[in-house]
């Protein structure tokens, strides 16, 4: 267990490393933030000045070691736009993208996961199909569109829902949350549903899935033989096979829900990560762009492992050092 | 009827596909006496699994109990409602299955797939389940169960995973055990050794015992009576020494004839030709005739059922006098 997490730690400061690689070369090309931060009529002994703060004079072999440098005192370097430390700037976007992927999961579960149940032991029945027929739509029509018929009906048209923002927060753990307050729940329904419906699709489609396939089983059929109530036999047996592929797949979305609810905060001005990204890049403001993908590389790291530690609670057959 | 524990009568077991019905059991009569073993031989798809199926009431839509009485102890399975069948169901009517490796849930303790079955039908402490379930499986020869309850089923051999599928078998002392080729799956010496140990079980409890199998030698060992099924029916049936020694039915012969230890060293392996029929929309008349060598126009109808001794009954127009060669 300890070698195998020392030999995971090792592995992710590799895949950290190759990644700063990447990023770094990547920004490098898109363009030159200089052209974009100084005004066009600056004269050049005020371009040269500019240039050399940010470093931008150095080869690039010189900036990436200056960075790394800068990465083992936990520094990733200052924003161009801001002038604050890329890693605060993000941090303090940070709660808002993690309670709404959180709340996105939370939902995708709490949904998924009964509607399969349903439509994998009623699957002839028409309400069954009609989950599967409604499945279909949660992953195949675009998250912006369904967002902007989203605020159309509920924000504009009925006026239930608040269309953009967080509304109130609440300090919690000194950090400002909006799931705290009425206000902020409110805020935070259509953006959550909207991030949700795919992961609801996916999720309720890998559920019905696992049941189809568990109910054939002959341990299901040993279990009745005992004469096991229906209940017990599909939440206890059949229920945590299935657990296995479906933690899977949510520890994997979480990730991606994180990394790319740009649109989602995009279309509902929510303050969050995705939109300082999507921000970043206009501007080209290279150590915010690394810092995030950095961060988000470390989320990927992290959930991968927690979803492995799931595994040996799930299914007892998987060992992590590969020993009995 | 006091020592009867189960008599089945006329029992159809159909599957309606879309192919049309298929009669997988059909008009289906036998019995079995407290602390008996009955054999049920058959082909691959005779019906003998269905039968069993059928028995503790685990027969899956499509198919459908068409017709017939199953009387467990008086009390006719057929009328009971499912939750009064879930009472029976691993209480009362334990069933066995083929496949050990399939058949125990591969995420679930050992002590909690005991202990639930316990809980299923008893209102005990968790310590006096889990006293049960150790004493079950110290039963069925596993060594130090208090361990060996703690394992997950990955960590036994097939012969101890059917020897746990036993144990839970056992854990309320049912009346009756359906097995469905509980040794099919093992090695012959597994095999031997849970035989003898299932026999003594059921002398012991007097519970009485449905050994489904393919295996006449199994049959042979271990049961009182045999029934041998054919295309959904039992052609022939009766007490395993006479039925063995002097099988009446020309299927019967064929089974016998067809073991290899039978034959003669070099001499050709003898078989029944052809394939069993389909039992889709199966024509009247005796299903055996298209593989039989004594079938003649007669066979085209149903042949009734005769019996040719005390304890003894046949479906056949030409039962076979001369002794299997």
């Amino acid at each position: 267990m300890t070698t195998w997490l020392l030999r995971r730690l090792v592995q992710a400061v590799f895949v950290m490393l190759a990644m700063t690689v990447i990023v770094f070369v990547g920004v490098n090309v898109i363009g030159d933030p200089v052209e974009i931060l100084i005004s066009p009529d600056a004269d050049q002994a005020e371009r040269l000045r500019v240039i050399a703060a940010f470093g931008l004079d150095k080869p690039l072999w010189e900036q990436y070691l200056h960075f790394l440098g800068g990465v083992v005192q936990g520094d990733l370097g200052k924003s161009f736009v801001f002038n604050e430390p890329a890693l605060r700037l993000i941090g303090g976007r940070f709660p808002a993208t993690m309670e709404l992927a959180f709340t996105a999961v939370a939902l995708s579960v709490i949904v998924g996961i009964p509607l399969g149940l349903y439509a994998g032991l009623k699957p002839d029945g028409l309400l069954g199909r009609a989950i599967m027929a409604g499945s279909i739509l949660g992953f195949s029509l675009p998250t912006f569109w369904v967002g902007l018929m989203l605020i159309m009906v509920f924000a504009v048209q009925l006026g239930w829902l608040p269309s953009t923002g967080r509304g109130t927060t609440a300090e919690f753990l000194g950090i400002q949350w909006s799931f705290l307050t009425r206000d902020g729940l409110a805020h935070m329904v259509m953006p959550a549903t909207n991030l949700a419906l795919g992961n609801i699709a996916l999720v309720l489609r890998l559920t019905r899935a696992g049941v189809r396939e568990n109910l054939g089983l002959e341990y299901v059929k040993f279990a009745r033989a005992k004469g096991l109530s229906p209940s017990r036999v599909l939440f206890v047996h059949v229920m945590k096979n299935i657990m296995i592929p479906v933690v899977t797949v949510i520890g994997l979305e979480f990730g991606s829900v994180v990394a790319f609810a740009v649109v989602t905060e995009s279309v509902f001005a929510w303050p969050g990560m995705g939109k300082l990204i999507i921000d970043s890049i206009n501007v080209l403001d290279r150590p915010v762009i690394v810092a995030y993908l950095m961060m988000i590389v470390v989320l990927f790291v992290t959930i991968n492992l927690l979803v492995d530690l799931m595994y040996t609670v799930l299914d007892p057959r998987v060992r992590l050092d590969g020993r009995e | 009827m006091s020592g009867l524990t189960l008599e089945v009568r006329g029992l159809s077991t159909h599957f309606d596909t879309r192919a049309g019905t298929v009669r997988a059991v059909d008009g289906v009569s036998f019995s079995v006496r407290r602390g008996r073993v009955l054999g049920l031989v058959g082909e691959s798809g005779s019906g003998k699994s269905v039968t069993g199926f059928s028995v503790i009431g685990l027969v899956d839509p499509p198919g459908r109990i068409a017709a017939g009485q199953i009387l467990f102890k008086g009390t006719d399975l057929t009328k009971l409602r499912e939750e009064e069948l879930r009472r029976l169901r691993g209480n009362r009517i334990a069933m066995i299955f083929q496949d050990p490796m399939m058949t125990l849930n591969p995420v679930l303790r050992i002590d909690t797939q005991m202990m639930e079955t316990v809980f299923a039908h008893t209102k005990v402490s968790r310590q006096e389940a889990w006293e049960r379930s150790r004493d079950a499986l110290g039963m069925v020869g596993i060594p130090s169960p208090e361990e060996r309850l703690s394992s997950y089923p990955h960590q036994f051999s097939g012969g101890m995973r059917q020897r746990v599928a036993i144990a839970i078998a056992l854990l309320h002392r049912p009346d009756l055990i359906v097995a469905d080729e509980p040794t099919t799956a093992l090695d012959v010496t597994i095999q031997a050794q849970i035989l003898a140990e299932v026999q003594t079980l059921a002398r012991e409890y007097g519970t009485a015992l449905i050994w489904i199998t393919h295996d006449l030698s199994v049959v042979a060992g271990l049961a009182d009576e045999v029934a041998v099924m054919y295309a959904g029916r039992i052609v022939e049936s009766g007490v395993v020494g006479e039925v063995l020694d002097r099988p009446l039915h020309p299927y019967t012969h064929g089974l016998i004839g067809s073991v290899p230890s039978r034959n003669k060293r070099g001499s050709k392996l003898r078989q029944i030709p052809g394939m069993t029929p389909s039992l889709v929309d199966l024509p009247k008349g005796c299903a055996f005739r298209t593989r039989c060598s004594h079938a003649d126009a007669a066979c085209a109808e149903d042949p009734p059922i005769i019996e040719p001794g005390p304890g003894r009954s046949l479906r056949c127009f030409h039962p076979q006098l001369e002794s299997v060669a």
